[in-house]
């Protein structure tokens, strides 16, 4: 199945699975009603987020990408988010040199306690991609497409 | 590869919401995938039934299970379909309840939602491998941090068990608050009646080893294989050769020196052994107010120890022990009420802190268990308490309930009766919550035999009145207003997570809430374990909680930690990264990265190469995002796995 033409877009959450993958279990625990159009991919760690998983989704169609683990200092692993952060912000100021508006790729921290923070975060970044619109699509056989089937 | 879908409605928790015959059928259109089927309960007895028969029947190679999330029944699903002969990591799950039935409104997009969420499950599991656990030997040996009333049960039941335990309390003594109390509800028996005997059974078990005046400082490892290096901070006093006799005390010059024990009511010298039940009783210099120390004259305490003891040169030390599992049990600390205006700010000296009282209750206090107001010595007639003061107020950050402040405030109505027949007591409340056992019953005599009033309703303002204190507030069930002069005013103040929590908690690698309260596994099924393996918590420490409570989770964490130990050996978790020979160019980036030293350089036909030791790694794939080469892959968690589901949501 695909997405569902005109109501859903298509964004991909990656979450670690300690804190954030918790938050939102936390929240559908609490039923905290959420839009439907977000796909969770489960990591380890933030840590474990290959920047180029993220060039990868855009580039395949994603119009929007989540990140989120837990908050600096809380990570099951001590210091994933650590190094997530600084890797996240080298991608972030790239992507306009890759033409992907910046304002579809977000990173945050929820704890998994935190299940209402979650569905803010949910419902906001939902919103923020539907004001967007679908990505344009990327020709294939682009540059960037041949670095990034070398890099990973 | 054969693999069976298993879409389960969870009753109506899923059905309700999504199409699982819908899902079920959409599954069978995955690569790889051969049966797919909806099933009403999976994690029941005959939902397993029918996965495992399944297996055998159209030959799975592996199962996906989409149901609620993996923390719920991963655990479960793993055993199942090793059950039906397959192994264990064949397996993986869909999470459509939770993340799809439970928040979504719309049945179509739920439906088309988790139909995908199974389709990232199943190109995950096409290139899972068979992994099988490794097993490590571990350290039979236990290290409780926190010696109060829950650190001393689980301390005590696991030395009983045969286990070696290392004790590590910060305080020069043990006995942690209930040390403190005079009484305790709801049989109003003597708090250090009951609770010495048991100090004293930690200070003569052989099982286990005291550090006092002690804190960690770091610690390494993991289950099985803890290294935790303890601070023994300077006494100043050589423990070994002090006898405990409080010569030293008796001859200190120092008198002013501030009583923490006591609460700050009453002086100490600055050498002092903290009570006379102290265990160790062994006496320490508090620098701050050591007149050697600071200003380097004095000496008195050498010359009047028998034992010849002090050293005023003595420097905090670092010990190393070796333990496989800790049990954290630090407590609780009391909110500091200068911060509300209203009760004064701190600038009353009749006005108290709930602990204050209970030393002034308490017959080994500073003023022998007669109630004396503070300010001029003289017995109190009226008395108000106030309750909920730091506690179920959100515009102080404290939402929740301390727990065991209405107990103890009508145990103290009732104990202040027994010591000053003429006084009288009043109670300002926001609700009474007693639901333990005899508990209600308690506060009811605390109002119909010794004729506490109790007023429901908040105080507005505290003003020194001749003398005495004007206390204004509202009686909210008669709706008006109510003024009561008193002669000492105590306030119930709340519990807040212990000093220092959440750096030991970082330490320690354990989750805590927004509060500083440590986290429970789960909040009904691992009330004591946490999310790090062979880490469990007790008491206080986890959230308010009075003693009966605190003295059953020291015993519960013993006994996890016991079952931890009835095995010789433990498995370790085979999803751990691995790295390809031929691929990786010995540049030791993963190495700086692994928050766990998993890493080691080794040397293979004259060239250097990254290798990882299997039962340190923890999984957590760092090192793998930073492999140049993509050569270190966390197995299960491969570049491949998550670019397959990638490509599964984003097909273009
Ligand atoms: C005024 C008052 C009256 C009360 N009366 C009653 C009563 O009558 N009946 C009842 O059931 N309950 C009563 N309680 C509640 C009772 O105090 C607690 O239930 C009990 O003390 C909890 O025990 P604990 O071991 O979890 O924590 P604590 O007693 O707080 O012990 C924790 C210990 O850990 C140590 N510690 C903290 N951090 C560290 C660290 N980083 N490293 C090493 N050590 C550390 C502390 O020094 C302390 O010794 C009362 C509470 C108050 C405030
Ligand atoms: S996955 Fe890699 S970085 Fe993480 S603990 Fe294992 S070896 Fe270290
Ligand atoms: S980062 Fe990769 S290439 Fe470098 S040493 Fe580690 S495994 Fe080898
Ligand atoms: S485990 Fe959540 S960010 Fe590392």
């Amino acid at each position: 199945m695909s997405v569902l033409e005109g109501k859903e877009l298509r964004i991909i959450g990656f979450l670690c699975n300690w804190c954030s993958y918790g938050g939102a279990d936390t929240a559908g625990v609490g039923r905290f009603t959420q839009p439907t159009d977000l796909r969770i991919i489960k990591l380890p760690c933030t840590g474990r987020i290959n920047p180029l998983f993220v060039v990868r989704a855009f580039l395949n169609g994603a119009d929007g990408v989540l990140v989120s683990g837990c908050h600096p200092r809380d990570c099951h692993y001590t210091a994933g988010n650590f190094y997530a952060r600084r890797r996240l912000e080298v991608l972030r100021s790239l992507l306009p040199v890759m033409g992907i508006e910046p304002a579809r790729f977000e990173y945050t921290w929820v704890s998994a306690s935190e299940g209402q923070r979650w569905r803010t975060v949910v419902q906001k970044f939902t919103e923020q991609i539907h004001g967007l619109g679908p990505i344009p699509a990327f020709k294939s056989g682009t540059c960037l497409e041949a670095c990034l089937g070398t890099a990973i | 590869m054969n693999i069976g879908v298993f879409v389960c409605h969870c009753g109506s928790n899923i059905a309700g919401t999504v199409d699982t015959v819908a899902v079920a059928k959409a599954a069978l259109a995955y690569p790889e995938v051969v049966f797919a089927t909806d099933t009403m309960y999976a994690c029941s007895e005959p939902g397993q039934a029918g996965i495992i028969e399944a297996v055998q029947k159209y030959e799975l190679d592996g199962v996906v299970v989409a149901s609620c999330t993996p923390r719920m029944h991963e655990a479960t699903f793993r055993r199942t379909v090793e059950r039906a002969g397959l192994n264990r990591y064949m397996f993986e799950m869909a999470n459509i309840r939770e993340h799809v039935s439970w928040i979504g409104k719309d049945k179509d997009a739920n439906t088309n939602k988790a139909a995908e969420l199974v389709h990232i499950a199943v190109e995950k599991l096409r290139r899972n491998t068979e992994l099988t656990a490794g097993e490590f030997t571990i350290n039979k040996r236990v290290m409780v941090i926190g010696g109060g009333v829950a650190g001393i049960q689980a301390a005590l039941d696991c030395a009983d068990g045969g286990l070696e335990v290392v004790l590590v309390e910060r305080e020069p003594s043990i006995g942690g608050k209930m040390s403190k109390l005079d009484k305790t509800f709801p049989t109003v028996d003597c708090s250090s009646c009951i609770l010495g005997p048991r100090m004293v059974d930690i200070a003569q078990n052989p099982n286990i080893t005291l550090y006092t005046l002690s804190e960690v400082e770091s610690v390494d490892g993991f289950v099985g294989n803890f290294d935790v290096k303890v601070r023994r901070k300077a006494a100043y006093v050589d423990w070994t050769l002090c006898t405990g006799c409080g010569e030293c005390a008796a001859k200190c010059p120092s008198k002013k020196t501030p009583d923490r024990f006591n609460e700050f009511i009453g002086k100490t010298t600055a050498i002092n052994i903290p009570f006379p039940q102290a265990i160790p009783k062994k006496a320490s210099i508090n620098a701050a107010a050591c007149l050697m120390l600071t200003k380097g004259k004095c000496g008195a305490c050498v010359k009047a120890c028998p034992a010849g003891a002090i050293q005023f040169k003595q420097e905090d030390e670092i010990v190393t022990e070796q333990v496989g599992a800790v049990i954290v049990a630090t407590g609780y600390d009391l909110f500091d009420f200068t911060q509300y205006g209203e009760y004064g700010g701190g600038r009353y000296p009749d006005v108290i802190t709930s602990m204050q009282y209970e030393r002034l209750l308490s017959a080994s206090g500073p003023t022998e268990g007669h109630i004396k107001r503070p300010s001029d010595g003289k017995e109190p007639k009226d008395i108000v308490f106030i309750q909920c003061v730091g506690s179920r107020d959100k515009s102080i950050g404290r939402p929740y309930c301390s727990g065991f402040c209405c107990m103890y405030t009508a145990k103290q109505t009732i104990l202040t009766k027994d010591h000053l027949p003429e006084s009288q007591s009043y109670v300002f409340y926001m609700d009474i919550r007693s639901p333990g056992k005899g508990y209600d019953e308690f506060i009811r005599r605390a109002m119909e035999e010794y004729g506490a009033r109790y007023i429901r309703g908040r105080v507005s303002a505290i003003q020194p009145k001749n003398g005495r204190y004007l206390i204004k507030g509202v009686n909210t069930l008669m709706g008006d207003q109510v003024e009561i002069e008193a002669d000492l005013v105590v306030l119930a103040v709340g519990a807040e997570a212990a000093k220092g929590a959440p750096q030991l908690a970082e330490k320690l690698r354990i989750s805590y809430d927004t509060y500083g309260f440590y986290m429970e596994g789960h909040p009904k099924l691992k009330p004591v374990e946490t999310n790090t393996a062979g880490i469990y918590l007790a008491g206080s420490c986890q959230g308010p909680k009075d003693i009966p409570s605190s003295v059953a989770q020291g015993g519960a964490a013993a006994s996890k930690v016991l079952g931890l130990f009835s095995k010789d050996k433990l498995a370790s978790d085979p999803q751990v990264s691995s790295v390809s020979l031929q691929r990786c160019i010995g540049c030791a980036k993963c190495q700086s990265v692994c928050p766990f030293g998993a890493i080691e350089m080794t040397q293979f036909r004259g060239m250097t190469k990254a290798s990882v030791i299997a039962t340190v790694c923890q999984g957590c794939g760092n090192c793998t995002s930073a492999c140049p080469q993509g050569a270190i892959q966390l197995s299960h968690f491969t570049d491949n796995q998550i670019l397959a589901e990638v490509h599964a949501l984003c097909p273009y």
